[in-house]
């Protein structure tokens, strides 16, 4: 079940909020305390725009228990606009093949259902191409 | 410093082990290394695994293995078993216990320390060991979103091929390499050489990974014994091997934390760290153990020791560089694709094989006059690198 788990990461699973460093000014994601850049304490919170490209991707076919039934997906590096990379699906493909640079925008989508009839279902952030 | 010894080496074969458990795989793996020190008596046991708490439901592996394997003090004062624990890095877990074991000869508060690797795979399958693999990445930022071990290692190799103009079977020279050499390892997995056909026209399994570019999970133990040198037996029958350097690093366990993925940081500091311990060059290296759990691990690994530069380490696999007969043999005994991959194992399975290199017990893989080893095993992509180094000292 893990509720408070999950429930503990909600600004960032839903909002993509992280972290910039008030001395360095690195953007931070996922949010730290501690800037990975500088050292220095980074408390200050800061919202992600949302948008990115693609760095890299594959397909997962053998996929762990609670994504089994979703498989086949695409998992992603996306390069935020801002710096950092975040791991997450690529989602709304349709007939778009991801390549490498691919422009994509945040959604919040259904990351996984914990498996039996009554149980949570966790949602979060996936990418999907941006809208021409 | 006094010399470190690797005293005593013992390996079961690697493979699905329908017929034996994690505390039998143990057991057999510790007694032949007892046996092969001459006899030596173990003051502390370290354990390396990584998943038997998930895949055998068995957690508290030190108490179970000192007790099963005998390990008890044989004299009047002390009627208990000696100290043991369990060590655990992901991947490396092996070379990491190997690492404790160092620190604890090296100290002079251990006179005999025995190591063991040991990973029971194959009561779990599917779905499950998946979920049991996925633990070994960031919970709250990879897995949750579905990633697995093999699908990070296939990031890291789309845009490793994509950076570096690779070509879609520019990594076949590792697995090719590693099953040609594999066929002269009795305890490996698979002792069959593949060709490049075979390679290109393998079943993709997360894309630009192959089923060759994915060394297999795989039930193993792996032990070693480590002692000061003047205590080994007078009669002690095997040439002398030193551990010559023993260095562990980190890195971000996520991958997607690094501000240079394709770099592995932690290995090049781990490398650097032990050459510098072990007061030798990289051309002195006439062999390398790599951590060959995906291609493009070996690839970013023989660029993080220096072997080759940035963007250049495939280039060794397809040239010839790193077969038994080049100028850097990797994989000797058939590396993690071949050998097989059992986890927490898989750190000791490469030191027992780089001594069995040293002291000349290598049979048809045996690499002449070699005398100085090197042995990485990483935990996840390179979030842990744990790099050794062996140097034969004595004939």
């Amino acid at each position: 079940m893990e509720i408070p788990r999950h429930w503990r990461l909600n600004q960032q699973r839903y909002g993509l909020v992280g972290e910039v460093c008030p001395h360095c000014e690195a953007k931070i994601f996922p949010p730290r305390d501690i800037c990975p850049h500088c050292g220095g304490e980074a408390k200050t919170t800061y919202a992600f725009n949302g948008r990115g490209e693609v760095f890299s991707f594959t397909t997962i076919y053998e996929a762990p228990t609670g994504f089994d039934e979703t498989a086949p997906y695409t998992v992603a590096l996306v390069k935020l606009e801002e710096g950092p990379l975040v791991t997450a699906q690529l989602t709304d493909l349709g007939e778009t093949r991801p390549e490498i640079g691919m422009p994509v925008e945040m959604v919040t989508r259904k990351l996984r259902s914990d498996g039996d009839e009554r149980g949570m279902l966790i949602y979060g952030y996936k990418f999907r191409p941006v809208m021409r | 410093m006094t010399d470190i010894i690797i005293a005593g080496i013992g390996q079961t074969p690697v493979g699905e082990h329908w017929d034996e458990s994690l505390r039998s795989l143990a057991v057999q793996a510790i007694q032949a290394a007892i046996k092969d020190s001459g006899g030596l008596k173990p003051q502390a046991l370290y354990v390396g695994n990584m998943l038997a708490a998930s895949l055998s439901r068995q957690a508290h592996l030190g108490a179970l293995l000192a007790d099963y394997a005998g390990l008890r003090f044989d004299d009047a004062q002390h009627k208990a078993g000696i100290e043991a624990e369990t060590v655990e890095a992901g991947g490396a877990s092996g070379g990491a216990a190997l690492r404790q074991g160092y620190l604890a000869v090296a100290s002079g508060l251990v006179d005999v320390a025995l190591v063991v690797g040991v990973e029971k795979f194959t009561d779990v399958i599917g779905p499950d060991l998946e979920a049991a693999l996925a633990t070994l990445t960031d919970a709250d930022y990879e897995s949750v979103h579905g990633l697995t071990l093999t699908a990070q290692a296939a990031l890291l190799a789309r845009r490793y091929m994509h950076e570096n103009h690779v070509p879609a079977d520019g990594l076949a020279g590792f697995p090719l390499t590693a099953h040609a050499n594999g066929a002269g390892n009795k305890n490996a997995m698979y002792r069959k050489a593949i060709a490049l056909d075979t390679y290109q026209k393998a079943e993709p399994v997360c894309e630009p990974l192959n089923i060759f570019d994915v060394a297999p999970n795989a039930d193993g133990a792996a032990a070693v014994v480590l002692t000061r040198r003047e205590l080994l037996p007078k009669d002690f029958p095997h040439p002398v091997v030193r551990l010559a350097a023993s260095t562990i690093t980190s890195d971000t366990l996520a991958l997607a934390e690094r501000s240079d993925p394709l770099w592995f940081a932690a290995a090049q500091a781990s490398v650097e760290q032990a050459f510098q311990k072990a007061g030798i060059t990289r051309e002195q290296v006439d062999l390398f153990e790599y951590y060959d759990a995906f291609s493009i691990f070996a690839a970013l690994s023989l660029e993080a020791a220096g072997f080759a530069k940035r963007g250049q380490g495939w280039k060794l696999a397809g040239d010839g560089s790193i077969a038994l007969t080049g100028q850097l043999p990797c994989a000797t005994l058939g590396g993690l694709k071949a050998r097989g991959n059992p986890g927490g194992a898989t750190g000791v399975y490469q030191v027992v094989e780089a001594a069995e290199q040293l002291r000349g017990q290598a049979g048809a893989n045996q690499i002449a006059g070699a005398r100085y080893a090197l042995i990485q095993c990483l935990g996840g992509p390179a979030s842990i690198a744990v790099t050794h180094i062996l140097e034969k000292i004595g004939d």
